[in-house]
């Protein structure tokens, strides 16, 4: 076809463009995603019985706040990275604030008990199956993401997959954190942000082959 | 600011809130800009494909600028990914040397002058002598007899000459057998 025929074809229908059309494409894809995965983790898991004596608790509000954090902040650097031109590099950086954060938590709780109580704080009750299950109930937000980013144009395909499964991750985190009963921040700090990790590299990932335009 | 990002941003502006007329200055504008960037690239024969391709990409994903950023930022990162994808399709390995986003609208360039370079290119493979014959006859429009004269040849040679140039030239771009 002649570039003067394809202008022609594409300039006969020029609907009008609402801004912000990046963050509602992509909430609407959070929105069923965070549906879906709530409601598996009730059928599958449950919620913690002793959630409303839990949400008095200092260590039920950094689970929340910690993977919430993560989460928003992914969704900024998601959504830089889905629009051509724009760079995501200070997002990037600031996902790493409430890692850091949390880590020198873990670090005072650790250094204050006593040595006989380590092994626990670090391991819990459930470090082996509490990434594992981060990772599945992030699944609903990777088709979620993926669906809103395939709309979209991110022009790197493998560090916008990173990105998107990162924030899957601390959703699906966020969405765990309703059933988990660990409560020790270097048991969080490790595990959950390993679940998260995990995510965010098979994001890289699919990335790669899913998020070509 | 550069000029074209004042002016081309201005287009796309008008264009995202239903401006067919803008959107039609602005896309002939932007195919100008991307044939001289692709050209320079990967050579005139995928530069047009590219263009195509960059057109429909910039028609589908409009919806993915922002108007307060600049809009030189956003074609250039379009453009540079279809030209990543095409060396990837290509099954070639390049890294592309960074480059400022400007460089997408530093150079414009008509479909003909892409032509013309095509010509040539083709010309060059020729014999001189055959080559200014080409030019004369089949370019600057001179008639048989006209270039005879002006060559000292005699007509029958230049109609030998011009037939078996057009040959030669027909075979290095024709289907290959």
């Amino acid at each position: 076809m002649k570039t003067g025929t394809l202008i022609d074809r594409l300039s006969e229908h020029v609907a009008p463009v609402r801004p912000g059309m990046a963050v509602r494409t992509l909430l609407a894809g959070l929105g069923v995603s965070a549906l879906v995965s709530f409601v598996t983790m009730m059928i599958w898991l449950g919620i913690r019985p002793d959630f409303h004596a839990a949400m008095h608790t200092p260590a039920y509000w950094m689970k929340f706040f910690y993977t919430l954090a993560l989460a928003g902040l992914g969704f900024w650097t998601v959504e830089r990275l889905s629009r051509p031109g724009a760079r995501a590099n200070l997002q990037g950086l600031f996902e790493t604030l409430p890692v850091l954060l949390l880590a020198a938590v873990a670090y005072l709780q650790w250094s204050a008990a006593p040595v006989a109580e380590h092994h626990a704080l670090m391991m819990g009750r459930s470090h082996t199956v509490c990434p594992g299950r981060i990772v599945i109930l992030s699944l609903p937000f990777f088709v979620g993401l993926f669906w809103s980013l395939r709309k979209l144009a991110p022009t790197r395909p493998i560090l916008t997959g990173a990105a998107a499964g990162l924030l899957a991750g601390a959703a699906g985190a966020f969405v765990y954190a309703f059933h988990c009963d660990e409560s020790a921040a270097p048991f969080v700090v490790m595990w959950y942000t390993f679940g998260i990790a995990l995510a965010g590299v098979a994001g890289g990932l699919l990335g790669r082959f899913l998020l070509r335009w | 600011m550069g000029e074209a990002e004042t002016r081309l941003k201005a287009l796309m502006i008008a264009a995202l809130s239903g401006d067919a007329a803008a959107y039609r200055v602005l896309l002939a504008a932007l195919t100008l800009h991307l044939r001289a960037y692709f050209a320079r690239r990967v050579g005139a024969a995928d530069a047009e494909d590219l263009v195509q391709e960059t057109l429909i990409a910039i028609h589908t994903r409009r919806a993915t600028y922002d108007t307060r950023l600049p809009f030189t930022a956003w074609l250039h990162a379009i453009a540079r990914y279809k030209l990543i994808d095409h060396f990837r399709r290509m099954g070639i390995r390049r890294t592309l040397p960074l480059e400022d986003a400007e460089t997408v609208v530093a150079a414009e360039e008509s479909e003909s002058a892409g032509a013309k370079r095509d010509v040539e290119k083709l010309l060059s493979a020729l014999p001189p002598a055959r080559r200014e014959l080409m030019r004369q006859v089949k370019i600057e429009g001179l008639s048989t007899a006209e270039a005879a004269r002006r060559t000292g040849m005699s007509e029958s040679a230049v109609k030998v000459g011009v037939h078996r140039a057009m040959k030669a030239l027909s075979a290095m771009i024709g289907p290959k057998s």
